[in-house]
């Protein structure tokens, strides 16, 4: 016991020694919560459209405001050549061309119909297929209300119509940063389970000093004990700092309680420091080390829920978020902040991630003994 | 009683045979020179020797017990400072003496006192709070003796302790060396110096895994009718077929 309490002293001198550590430990959830959540959003917004109107008419400015008077187009040109409007789209200066016909409104007036055409940059599909969604939909809107001036409806509309009302649970008004800054949190905390815990057992390999301590009667376990707690509590520390910031920047409040995040969070770290003491077991460089968690962090945080949605995820990546912890923990993190939900709802996440701890530090054992 | 006896020492990696069947003793006190070119097989006996790594067969008493079944109680009764650098350069000199004494069971009192000895002894009391890292080699070999000798271990073993060190803190280290043994601690020493080789008691000189030569300097040089022990490094040394590894 006083071996342990010897080598957690020493740990925590050096963590508190080292610069990079605290930088890291500060500044990385301060950068990470208070930048990415602005840039990390799916709204799009700013579409460039190009206007080719060959008709000049009334109706057809009256288009062209009721599209930019929305925020989501800007007007990058009004032209009449759809060669010049082309132009633009090759040099990116363009998402999108709407080309209204000549005799546009005559044929409106005249024959009640008519034709626009449309022209995507399909090179961002998300911002291609948005775009034009938005547009149709602005159209449509603009076709109801030219109906209205010229076609007389009957008492009784033949046509039904169903009106749809929907409320959005959880997240009322649909603001994207209650629903990534969670998942933010749970990135800090495994980069500094996984990868601070994995560099700073294998620069004790690296810098020889693994040989002096091998030698001394410290146990295996008291030496892996004494490099795993340090960072279990500061990858605590570090959810507590997010956590705080994003009440104090977000206002984002928890719906459940702080108790379930923190219980989870504990078992979490045992699984998250479990690889990282993997990762040092076939590391012998902090080099190595860097890049193999490295490769799995992008991995883990592509596949984890973060940035797309699971469930449109192929069935094979699906199966891999099965055995993804990070993704288990942005699942909780989502259900505990915005539902609400209890220890019993995430029941079955706790299990899994307590699993994964047994399973990753059990291999890291293993695979230590094998190569000793 | 023997410091150390070894009996047939063998370790084999594959089809390679690091150590072959090394037999020999130190007698409490001494100090032991252990010689060898580059993969002679030192570094691997000496880490049998510390209970870093099994031995394949053979049997080796240290420090009174017995390596194949005691290797962690034999942990407490020696020392070990190797090439590598040993101590923490982001603690100071005085974490550094707190951690390993802590973790060879001092009490704090003891550290304490040990600690103030240390510092006295080296004549750094005033670098007592200065990070390792800004200590010059010769203090900081120095120093790593000294922790390595902190909880007064039984017999210490020192891995090419002097490399890259100057010939004055060499020296220096020796004397450190002489006033350990002087008090009971047994030396196991490897170094490739052949001035330093003269100050052991008693050298032995590994060849391919074997034990070619055990005896005392003056035995050794009149044996092979050589003027220094490099004449009889030399002579043995060229005989062997391995290169390094």
């Amino acid at each position: 016991m006083r071996s342990l309490l010897i080598l957690l002293e020493k740990e925590f001198r050096q963590v508190f020694r080292n610069s990079a550590i605290l930088r890291m430990i500060f500044m990385m959830p301060a950068v990470q919560l208070l930048v990415m959540p602005l840039a990390a959003d799916y709204e799009v917004k700013n579409v460039k459209i190009v206007v080719v109107d060959y008709d000049h008419s009334p109706y057809s400015r009256k288009l062209v405001n009721k599209i930019t008077s929305t925020a989501y187009f800007t007007l990058v040109d009004y032209t009449d050549s759809y060669n010049k409007a082309l132009t633009l789209v090759e040099k990116d200066q363009a998402d999108l061309v709407l080309q209204i016909p000549s005799a546009f409104e005559k044929q409106i007036v005249r024959e009640d119909k008519s034709t626009l055409f449309l022209a995507i940059n399909a090179i961002n599909g998300t911002k291609a297929n948005l775009g034009s969604a938005y547009l149709r939909s602005i159209i449509a809107d603009f076709n109801q209300e030219i109906r209205l001036d010229w076609v007389q409806f009957p008492r009784m509309n033949p046509q039904p119509v169903i009106a749809i009302s929907s409320i959005n649970w959880f997240n009322p008004l649909m603001n994207y940063r209650f629903f990534m800054v969670p998942g933010i949190l749970v990135i800090l905390v495994t980069l500094v389970g996984a990868f601070l815990s994995a560099l700073n057992i294998v620069k004790e390999k690296e810098v020889g000093t693994i040989e002096q301590i091998n030698v001394t009667p410290i146990r295996k376990y008291q030496f892996i004990l004494g490099k795993l707690i340090p960072f279990w509590v500061l990858g605590l520390v570090i959810l507590s700092i997010g956590l705080l910031l994003s009440r104090l920047v977000y206002g984002i409040l928890p719906a459940g309680s702080f108790l379930t995040i923190y219980i989870y969070a504990a078992i979490y770290l045992l699984a998250v420091l479990g690889l990282g003491l993997l990762v040092s077991t076939f590391a012998n460089t902090q080099q190595q080390a860097m890049l193999l968690s490295f490769f799995m962090m992008i991995v883990f945080i592509l596949l984890g829920g973060l940035y797309t949605s699971i469930d449109s995820m192929p069935e094979w990546a699906q199966w891999f978020t099965k055995i993804n912890p990070v993704a288990y923990f942005i699942e909780v993190m989502r259900m505990v902040v915005l539902k609400g939900s209890t220890l019993h709802d995430i029941r079955f996440h706790i299990l899994a991630t307590f699993g994964f701890a047994v399973i990753l530090n059990g291999l890291a054992v293993w695979n230590y003994r094998k190569r000793s | 009683m023997k410091a150390i006896e070894v009996n047939n020492l063998t370790k084999r990696f594959a089809n390679f045979t690091a150590v072959d069947h090394i037999t020999f003793d130190v007698a409490e006190g001494e100090i032991f020179g252990f010689l060898g070119a580059n993969g002679a097989g030192k570094t691997t006996a000496m880490r049998m020797l510390c209970g870093l790594s099994l031995p394949t067969s053979g049997e080796a008493m240290v420090a009174g017990l017995d390596l194949n079944t005691h290797a962690e109680k034999i942990k407490r009764r020696i020392g070990y400072m190797s090439q590598k650098f040993s101590l923490y350069e982001d603690l100071t000199v005085r974490e550094n003496i707190r951690f390993y004494g802590g973790i060879y069971g001092l009490t704090n009192a003891e550290i304490k006192s040990r600690t103030a000895e240390v510092l006295a002894n080296l004549n750094i009391t005033n670098e007592a709070n200065v990070l390792v890292k800004s200590l010059p080699l010769g203090w900081r070999q120095k120093l790593s003796f000294s922790v390595a000798i902190l909880h007064q271990p039984k017999i210490v073993f020192l891995d090419e302790p002097t490399g890259g060190v100057d010939p004055i803190t060499r020296r220096e280290f020796w004397t450190m060396i002489y006033e350990a043994a002087s008090k009971g601690t047994t030396i196991f020493v490897t170094t490739h110096y052949m001035d330093e080789a003269e100050y052991c008691h008693r050298v032995s000189i590994m060849v391919d895994g074997r034990i070619e030569a055990l005896g005392t300097p003056k035995e050794l040089k009149a044996n092979f009718n050589a003027e220094g022990m490099s004449d009889v490094f030399l002579k043995l040394a060229r005989k062997a077929k391995r290169g390094d590894d």
